[in-house]
Parts: C-alpha cells; structure tokens; sequence
C-alpha cells in the first residue's frame, strides 16, 4: 500500500514537473537564440532602432514596441469602461436568473479563435473605418477596439469576481448611512475591490500585447513609425508571426530576440497581476 | 396591553408587520421610542428583534420579495418611514446604523468619518474637517486616532473599529442611531467603553439597541422591550422589566431559564 502511494506520488511529481519544464525550455530556447543577437548589435540600436530592414542587416524593432504599445493603450481605452462597466451590473443589478444567461455568453467570448475576430474586424470594422474616418481602414484604431473586444471577458470575469468577493457588510453599511446605491458602489465597493479590478486589467493588457493573428489581420503590418490612430502598424508579436515563416540567419535570430523583449514584458505584467490580487486588503 | 410612556416620543410604531416573502417574522408590533433614551430590544435568537431594528432605517428594501405593514411614525414631522412612498435613502439619512462587527470601509480613518458628508455632497474642507474631528471626539475616539487620521482603519483594533463605526453614524447627526449587537465581536474591555459612549450619546441622539447582553440591557437602557417568536412580549422601563417583570415568560427568559 505504502508502496503504491509512493509511486503515485512520484508520477505526479514527474507529470507536474514536466509540465514546469516546458515553461523552461521554451525561455531558455528563447534566449539562447535572441540574447546573443542584442548582445551583438547592441541593445540601444535593437530597442531604439526605427528602422527594420531585415535584407540590409537593419534590426531596429522601435516602430514595433510604439505599435505594441499604442494599441495596447488603445484596447485599455475601451476594455476597461466597457469591462468593468459590465462586471458592476452583472454583479448588482442583473437579476439572477438573467445573470446566469449572461455569464456564459460573456465567457463564450473568450471562447471564439482570436482569427475570428480579426475576420470580422478586416470584413467590417476597416471598411467603416475607411470610409468614415479615412486612412487605409487597417489601422490601430480597428486593431485597438477589435482587441477591446478581445480582453473583456478577462476584465469582466475577474472584476466580477473581485465585487462579489466582497464581504457583504461593506455594501449594508455603505447604504445605511444614507448613500445611494450607486454613491455605495463608487465609494465603497469598486475601492473594496481595488486589487482584483486592477488584476483583472493587468491580465487583460498582458493578453492584448500577446494578441497575434486578430492583429497580423487587421493593423496592416507596415513597418514604420505610426503617426496617427489611422496608421497602418505592426506590433511585436505580429511581427514574428509574420517573418517566422521565411527567416533565416541573423533575420531568424532578431525575430528570438523580439521574443526575448514580449518575454520581459509579459512576465512583468503578470507577476504585477499576482503580486496586486495577493495584496487584498482583509 | 403595551405600557405606553409618558415622555417625548421620538418615534411611535402602530400595527407593525413584516414579512420575509411568505414567512411572517414580525407579528402586530406596537412600541414607542421615547426620544433621548435607549431602548433596548432582547429575546432569544430568532426572535426579530434584529429583523425588528433592521425597519427603523429600511434595510429589508435590499431584498426583493420582503414587505412591511403598518406604520413607523418618525416625530417631529410624523412622517411614516416604512410607506413605499417614502425614499429608504430619506429614511436612511435621518437614522443611521452601527452593525455587529465593525465595518469599517478600505479607507483612511477620515475618510471613513466624511463618508455620510460626501455621499450627501458635502465638499467644503474646513466644515468636513471639524465635523470629523467632531464625530470622533463624540465617539470617544478622537485622543487615540487624532495623529493617524491618514491611517487605514484596518489599522485600529476591533474596539477602535467600532468606535469609528460609531463615529461614522454620528457625522452626520442622525436623529436616532440604531445598534445591531454592537458588542458581540469584542473582548470585554473594549465592550465596556462601547457601553459607555451608548450612555453619553443619549444626550445628543435617540438610540435603539439590540443586545444579546441581558446585563448589557440592564446596564445601558431606559426602556427595555423583550421579544418572542416576533411578538413584543413586555415593553416597560428596563429596572421594571428587570426586577419586577410582569410576565412569565419574560421572568423565564432573564433569569436565563430559557433562550
């Protein structure tokens, strides 16, 4: 018997540890290959080059950390009014019973292949976008709300969860000091449920810069500085998505390295998340 | 049947029902509040005396499905404040509410004291500052917190939580302050000083307390209403309900032979 527990437990050790080492791997693989190449041309023309012309030797991947970063901000812009927005009426004000329809509906959003919504994006947000606002339609603007979109149900979700986590004290003697429902919500729970609702947005960005395909098909992936919110732009990730296929040599190796900086930022996003959602107030 | 009191009344309730959806929980409550006192409401668990308390400022309209009968006159202007027509947020400016575990708000001590002031859209500093300053000092807790006002109030201990609760009802000069248990979470040394601060806010404020505490009962209040199965069994001055109750089931009950 004492054996078998035993071995149980090795083989779970064995599985859990696997799984770990995947994680490793891939980091280690990463570097391995990217590292070397910021080393070699130094990371201040890596980072801050504004030119990328892969065929002249030209690796400068700044245009695609402004791209990553305009429409990350973009999808922010939108996300979090529209996310936390629907995670107060989920939890205050939708009955029950209509509460139970909705939450699956809304997880089913974080359900649809991301290259889904960038077909729908191409097929009828850039023509709208074209038409009435001008520019090539493949632009941060459409790439920005198709991936606000795309983040909600993370916001929603987790904020949700943060409101209701709350102990049911807070909202009782909110009101019974004369506020109203809303003064209750805006002054006592959404401060409440602070750490969560920030959490929830950290995980929403982290998703939003590692978004590839929606954006591969919706910014128009030109490689230069973008000067308005019409611009065609190419961010980090669509950039490796887009050359993987056909690189070779120090082009190969650039494209590791542009993982190596997504790397560092998507690591510093989620270990703020894990740090902030562990820092509830009791 | 009900002893009726001979002072001023700060409130009076006629023909009181209330229902949790089908359940009747409270039964043909008939009780005047008599203003600058403390009425204290006892029974055993289940008897409503919070549900009973929880009327006077309205919070049953947080749950759909709960119904009130009768009246809740509010004197001086004799206004019902149980009526559908009347505004619980009204009610609720007028009567406010300390519960049985501190709640304080993730805010600064201050913070927690301006809350009622800014929800009723109060934003002159200076008389924000002295109202606060003022609550505390009425709560017997402006000499402990008066350096760490910018403190969160997680950082005081349970009694001082409860204090700043207090402190929090009374900023905004509530005409009657209702206490759920106020001392049920707190050690006896921190009880005692609650007890005490109860007794000097009836000068300014009418209070209705809910207690567990026959002694509590005993110590704090002037009148005393014992409650039973959602019925007011007795309503007398709490030394007469105390020494010479009238009622059976009332001596039962507080020679502690039952509840």
């Amino acid at each position: 018997m004492e054996i078998k527990e035993k071995l149980i437990e090795k083989i779970l050790l064995f599985i859990a540890l696997s799984s770990i080492s995947i994680l490793a791997l891939i980091a280690f693989f990463i570097f391995g290959e990217g590292l070397p190449f910021i080393w070699k041309i130094g990371p201040h023309a890596f980072l801050l080059g504004e030119r990328w012309v892969p065929s002249h030797g030209e690796f400068g991947i700044l245009p695609m950390i402004v791209g990553s970063f305009w429409v990350t901000l973009g999808a922010l812009l939108l996300g979090i009014p529209l996310g936390l927005a629907c995670a107060i009426f989920l939890c205050e004000w939708t009955p029950p019973l209509a509460a139970t329809f909705l939450r699956p509906a809304i997880q089913l959003l974080a359900a649809i292949p991301s290259v889904i919504y960038g077909f729908w994006g191409l097929v009828v947000l850039v023509p709208l976008v074209r038409t009435y606002l001008g520019g090539p339609g493949l632009s941060i603007l459409s790439g920005s709300v198709i991936l606000g979109f795309m983040i909600l149900p993370t916001i929603i979700s987790i904020s949700e969860d943060a409101l209701r986590a709350l102990p049911p004290y807070y909202k009782a003697g909110g009101l019974a000091l004369g506020a109203t429902h809303w003064q209750t919500i805006w002054r006592v729970l959404i401060p409440a449920a602070r750490s969560g609702i920030v959490a929830s947005i950290i995980l929403g960005m982290g998703r939003a810069i590692g978004e590839t395909m929606a954006m591969i098909m919706i910014l128009g992936n030109a490689v230069k500085m973008p000067s308005s919110f019409l611009d065609s732009a190419r961010t980090l990730t669509t950039n490796i998505g887009i050359e993987m296929g056909y690189a070779s040599g120090s082009h190969r190796q650039a494209l590791f390295a542009t993982g190596v900086i997504l790397f560092f930022i998507i690591m510093i996003l989620n270990s703020s998340a894990i740090v902030l959602s562990r820092r509830r107030v009791e | 049947m009900v002893t009726q009191i001979s002072e001023g009344l700060k409130a009076e309730v006629k023909d009181l029902n209330f229902y949790y959806t089908h359940h009747q929980a409270l039964k043909n409550i008939h009780l005047q509040i008599a203003e600058k006192k403390i009425t204290a409401l006892i029974g055993p668990s289940g008897c409503g005396k919070t549900t009973y308390l929880r009327c006077f400022n309205r919070m049953h309209d947080l749950y759909p499905g709960n119904r009130y009968e009768g009246e809740i006159i509010l004197f001086p202007d004799q206004l019902n404040i149980i009526s559908p027509k009347i505004d619980p947020i009204e009610v609720r400016m007028r009567i406010s509410m300390v519960f049985q575990k501190p709640n304080p708000f993730p805010k600064t001590v201050f913070e927690n004291v301006a809350y009622g002031l800014r929800v009723r859209g109060e934003s002159r500093r200076s008389l924000v500052e002295d109202k606060v300053e003022k609550a505390l000092k009425q709560a017997a807790l402006w000499e402990e917190v008066k350096d760490r006002v910018q403190d969160l109030a997680f950082n005081l201990s349970g009694g001082q939580q409860q204090r700043l609760c207090i402190a929090r009802a009374l900023a905004t000069d509530p005409e009657i302050l209702l206490f759920d248990e106020p001392t049920s979470a707190l050690d006896p040394t921190a009880t005692s000083k609650i007890e005490e601060l109860i007794m000097q806010l009836k000068k300014e404020v009418t209070i209705i307390i809910v207690t567990h505490n026959m002694q509590q009962a005993a110590r704090v209040s002037d009148y005393t209403a014992f409650m039973y199965l959602g019925e007011i069994i007795e309503f007398d001055k709490t030394d007469k309900v105390f020494t010479h109750p009238s009622k059976k089931l009332t001596e039962d009950y507080i020679t502690g032979r039952f509840g």
